[in-house]
């Protein structure tokens, strides 16, 4: 049991409250919401203590539910009040980034055995929440359940998109395990004269970009790249300088992030909450930045690793 | 063997070329991927299972949509649009570029929770970029909060079915069109900055705009930040193969890119203040 197992069970028992409102509402397809939050629920909530393979089946459930079954992405933004509103509602949406960075700096000096690492900045921002719904509440003179299940239509707004991160979170692990960037490389470092630098330089940067975009993160790209063409062309034969190969190599495949929906937390879950009808409208608007950025790092890794 | 591994890459290109749903491209590649490369169906399960367990923090955000979704009931966002319309001289490119500066300064000391799309872009950076962007036009001061909630309020029923109906248009032509799908995809973009007449795109094309620099602020302020995963990913690499890096060294080497994803973005926003 780790610190987050508590942080699950919330998530499973809210999920499941969104599943009983799904079946007994008027929306259309209840059976089908049904089915993908109570699964949710069950598997967060009682992941850790069910076999692998059955979790694996459940979420190829959901994910089939998500692509095949679930309504599109609904308008968020209907119960929108007309009216401005007083001016203190401003403090607990102010309070929850405060209070998560506080927490985040404080917790490490309290040097907890049971919670460190990545956790803390979790707990933190669990916490930063769990402090501004109260404040939020008095407030606004609502009641806790009604806060909770207007963010459960929140939620069902946002519907797949919201799911999507985690799918391909997985979809990167069985990339991994396949091999498949390892492939892609091997395939370009047989096709390309990387024996010419300026090939290589462009084959590495465009290719942390290209890698990124297929498989949705920079962070599983530059193993793959890096150790594809950064360090047996560019350092070893070329005797570029590691550090600025390396971290503007990163850079490059951020550019990649800025450009793919297989990156849904960033591209496609603003789309949902934003309420817009394009479902690229994210990465239109990001393209007109991304690519000079691109052409920019290949100049820089050019210049400042050959120095 | 080597090109049986490339399958679920092809399957994710053509997959979003042929403007499929991302969550079926999502699990074509995934199963493609298991049965191209995995020993097992028990092996291949273990690992979905295993991996998406691990991934559950993912939907921390789900805690803060409460709060958001209340305080937006009783009107957070047009509080946001009628703060900026207070302030003199205020347009949406400079709002904006403000933000961006926030946004990548504060994720370079390492503080990546101040901002984010749930939390900070819809409650209000976007309210209020658009607030700016509707007081350029001259109109009246309530049209760009009610621009927010005009739209989806009055029908969402029919603009679902219309979404459904465009995505199955979009999903008949075979998948040797996805070259020309994405053709169009680009031609309808380039249309779509040219004529930005409008009012209503132009509100979408500045809620995409706020999302974006959120983004680019993140992305190209977080590598700059000494004890960020990435920085200490990328030591770790080298280290393993014989390379000591510091990672104030890789820290450094990221400020010129840094630099110039501000310059390029914020050029962008400014451009677009001046253009209209």
């Amino acid at each position: 049991m780790s610190a987050l197992t508590p942080i699950y069970w919330l998530l499973g028992a809210y999920f499941a409250r969104i599943a009983w409102r799904a079946w007994h509402g008027a929306a259309p397809r209840p059976r089908t919401r049904t089915a993908f939050y109570a699964t949710l629920s069950v598997l967060f909530a009682f992941g850790d203590w069910m076999p692998a393979q059955l979790a694996g089946a459940l979420v190829l459930l959901v994910a089939a539910i998500a692509g095949f079954g679930l309504p599109e992405s609904t308008s968020s933004q209907s119960a929108q009040a007309a009216d401005r509103g007083r001016s203190q509602l401003l403090w607990p949406i102010l309070l929850i980034p405060a209070l998560t960075v506080a927490l985040t700096l404080l917790i490490p000096k309290l040097a907890l055995s049971w919670l460190s690492g990545a956790n803390v900045a979790v707990v933190a921002l669990v916490v930063a929440c769990g402090t501004a719904l109260p404040l939020a509440l008095a407030i606004t003179r609502e009641r806790a359940m009604h806060a909770i299940d207007a963010g459960g239509d929140l939620f069902e707004a946002i519907g797949w998109a919201a799911m999507l991160p985690l799918l391909l979170a997985v979809l990167g692990s069985v990339f991994a395990a396949a091999g498949v960037g390892d492939a892609l490389a091997t395939l370009l470092g047989a096709w390309l004269p990387l024996d010419v630098r300026w090939v290589a330089v462009i084959a590495y940067g465009l290719g942390m970009a290209l890698l990124t975009m297929l498989m949705g993160n920079a962070f599983a790209a530059f193993p793959v790249i890096a150790g594809g063409i950064g360090l047996p062309f560019l350092v070893n034969v070329h005797g570029a300088d590691p550090a600025p190969l390396a971290a503007i190599g990163m850079l490059s495949g951020y550019c990649g992030t800025l450009l793919t929906p297989m990156a849904a937390n960033f591209n496609l879950v603003p789309v949902a909450l934003l309420d817009l009808k394009d479902r690229y409208a994210v990465i239109r608007a990001q393209v007109p930045t991304a690519l000079p950025l691109l052409a920019g790092n290949l100049i820089l890794i050019g210049v400042l690793c050959f120095r | 063997m080597l090109t049986l591994a490339l399958l679920p890459l092809a399957v994710v290109v053509l997959g979003f070329a042929a403007r499929q749903h991302p969550a079926r491209v999502v699990l074509l590649a995934m199963l493609t991927a298991g049965l191209v490369a995995l020993p097992s169906v028990s092996a291949f399960l273990e690992l979905v299972g295993t991996q998406f367990l691990k991934a559950r923090y993912l939907l921390v955000l789900m805690f803060a949509l409460p709060v958001i979704a209340i305080l937006e009931r009783h009107g957070l966002r047009a509080l946001a649009a009628q703060l900026v319309r207070g302030w003199k001289g205020v347009r949406t490119g400079r709002l904006l570029l403000a933000y961006l500066a926030l946004r990548q300064g504060s994720a370079a000391l390492g503080l990546t929770s101040l901002g984010g799309h749930a939390q900070m872009v819809r409650p209000l950076v976007a309210p209020m970029a658009e607030a700016a962007d509707g007081d350029k036009h001259g109109e009246p001061p309530s049209t760009g909060a009610q621009s927010l909630s005009g739209p989806a309020a009055q029908a969402p029923v029919v603009r679902i079915g219309t979404r459904l109906s465009a995505y199955e248009r979009r999903s008949s032509p075979p998948l040797t069109q996805g070259g020309n799908n994405s053709q169009s995809l680009l031609g309808e973009n380039l249309t779509q900055l040219a004529r930005n007449g409008s009012d209503r795109n132009s509100s979408e094309e500045v809620r995409a705009l706020a999302a974006a620099t959120d983004n680019v602020g993140l992305f190209f302020g977080e590598d700059l930040f000494l004890a960020f995963g990435a920085v200490l990913l990328m030591q770790a690499f080298f280290a393993e193969r014989g390379i000591e890096l510091t990672p104030l060294s890789i820290a450094l080497w990221g400020i010129p890119t840094a630099i110039l994803a501000f310059v390029i973005h914020g050029a962008r926003l400014l451009w677009r203040d001046r253009r209209r």
